[in-house]
């Protein structure tokens, strides 16, 4: 299969990405290309003009003063954040979720900026930066604004960015003093989440002080399952809270946006969602408690 | 739109012409005649494209060939160039090849450049790597005759080649 003809033109700064948007009506913006490629070979997908991101300013990970954040460049590899220990100490969960995502080839070539403007609602990393409680970073011709993770996913392959806006970087408070976890069912087809839940838990004496549990996979978009959230908070770990927290994964998922297909119906990955988000959050306070931070 | 654009590709300098949607499979295989990637699924999830790309393993179904200017790419035959660069003519195996062959690696053989590519670059990361590691950095490389097994004993075999072709050599090896 080939792509339907196009022009390619490479931008080697933002500010030249943004003026070839403005010029260019029908264009697409290339990162890694794994999305986009694949869908203007197989999907019908013909842009007339594609801006190829060629930015070395938004590849890898600036460290804020102290840990106390993050900001990873949207043109940093999934390989690129699985490599990376600073990652790990301020930002695990956004690791764990880059280290699940498609294949070796995929994540060497494959950045985390493209994959949430994509917005497949089967991504790790959705999941990842909701939980993380980040912030995307967007630029457009009239200046940068900022847009909290949970106000960014809008539907399937919709997200924030208007017309004409780039997504330049992902800002990620830092997580110390928790524990996190990303697990994910694979689909058996598209090497997607079927369900894929990412839990960040701050616990202190055994007590749930602050949880964030999102998933993927589930409905249209990546989601807070904000019902699991509160049944965590205040809550004591063990004595079966966990598993009454997961019997609410579902609770707030509106039964009309549930993804169904022929591997996985609706009711399925709801099952599914359930015993991943117990798995999860188990696994999220044991590493709260073997930092040996929060008891 | 068309594109002036430089590969170098297994060592040696290519130019040509592409379109701007031209696949780097396609510029490989079709302008250049390197026939190591192979055209499997085209939807990026077999591996049977797989190259180095500036030393990482990417799918080359999935990369514009204009996306690659001035990069250097390295398809399976280039992997015994590599290894014999004094006369660069690919003419001996790489380890990585020849205990593909001593294995059994292959049987049909269409995922098998792919294969190389992609253990390549685990090897050159990792140089003992375990052989759930190796099934992971090969998820992305669909093989439908092996079952994998000697694939994998393939890989681990290559691993002990090359860590021993690192330790100091006591005698004249290899040399004809």
């Amino acid at each position: 299969m080939f792509p339907a003809r196009f022009d390619y033109y490479r931008a080697e700064n933002v500010d030249e990405a943004l003026a070839l948007l403005d010029e260019h009506e029908d264009a697409e913006v290339l990162a890694g290309g794994h999305s986009l490629v694949p869908a203007m070979k197989n999907d019908g997908r013909e842009p007339a003009v594609v801006v190829d991101l060629d930015v070395d300013d938004l590849r890898g990970l600036d460290l804020g003063a102290g840990g106390t954040s993050v900001t990873v460049g949207a043109l940093t590899t999934y390989a690129d954040l699985a490599a990376d220990d600073r990652l790990a100490q301020v930002a695990p969960v956004v690791q764990d979720a880059a280290r699940e995502v498609g294949d070796r080839q995929i994540r060497n070539r494959g950045t985390i900026g493209g994959n949430l403007a994509t917005a497949h609602p089967a991504a790790d990393p959705p999941a990842a930066v909701l939980a993380a409680d980040a912030t995307l970073l967007v630029q457009g011709r009239d200046g940068s604004r900022r847009v909290p993770a949970g106000e960014f996913f809008e539907g399937e392959g919709e997200t924030a960015l208007a017309a004409g806006e780039i997504l330049t970087g992902i800002e990620i408070p830092g997580q110390q003093d928790v524990g996190t976890a990303y697990h994910r069912r694979t689909h058996s087809a598209t090497g997607y989440a079927l369900v894929g839940v990412a839990a960040v838990i701050s616990a202190v004496q055994g007590t749930v002080l602050d949880a964030r549990v999102a998933a993927t996979g589930v409905v249209d978009r990546a989601v807070r399952l904000s019902a699991v959230e509160d049944e965590l908070l205040g809550s004591s770990v063990g004595g079966g809270s966990i598993e009454a927290a997961a019997s609410e994964a579902g609770a707030e998922l509106d039964e009309d946006r549930l993804r169904s297909d022929p591997q996985a119906s609706g009711e399925f990955r709801l099952n599914l969602l359930e015993t991943e988000v117990e798995r999860t959050v188990s696994d999220a306070v044991d590493a709260a408690e073997s930092d040996g931070l929060g008891f | 739109m068309e594109h002036d654009i430089t590969l170098t590709v297994n060592g040696r300098e290519e130019s040509l012409t592409v379109e701007s949607r031209t696949l780097l499979v396609h510029a490989l295989r079709d302008r250049l005649d390197y026939t190591g990637p192979n055209v499997g699924c085209e939807s990026g999830k077999c591996g049977a494209c797989t190259v180095l790309v500036d030393g990482d393993a990417v799918k080359s179904c999935t990369l514009l060939a204009v996306q690659c200017d001035g990069s250097e790419v390295t398809t399976a035959a280039g992997i015994a160039d590599c290894a014999t660069s004094e006369n660069g003519d690919g003419q001996e195996l790489a380890p990585l090849q020849q205990a593909f062959v001593e294995e059994h690696g292959l049987q049909c053989g269409y995922c098998t450049p792919g294969i190389l590519a992609t253990a390549e670059d685990l090897l050159a990361e990792e140089s003992d790597p375990d052989r759930e590691t190796i099934r992971r950095a090969l998820k992305g490389n669909v093989c439908r005759c092996t079952g994998y097994q000697h694939v994998v004993d393939a890989v681990e075999t290559a691993a002990e080649y090359r860590r021993a072709d690192d330790e100091p050599v006591e005698s004249g090896e290899a040399s004809d």
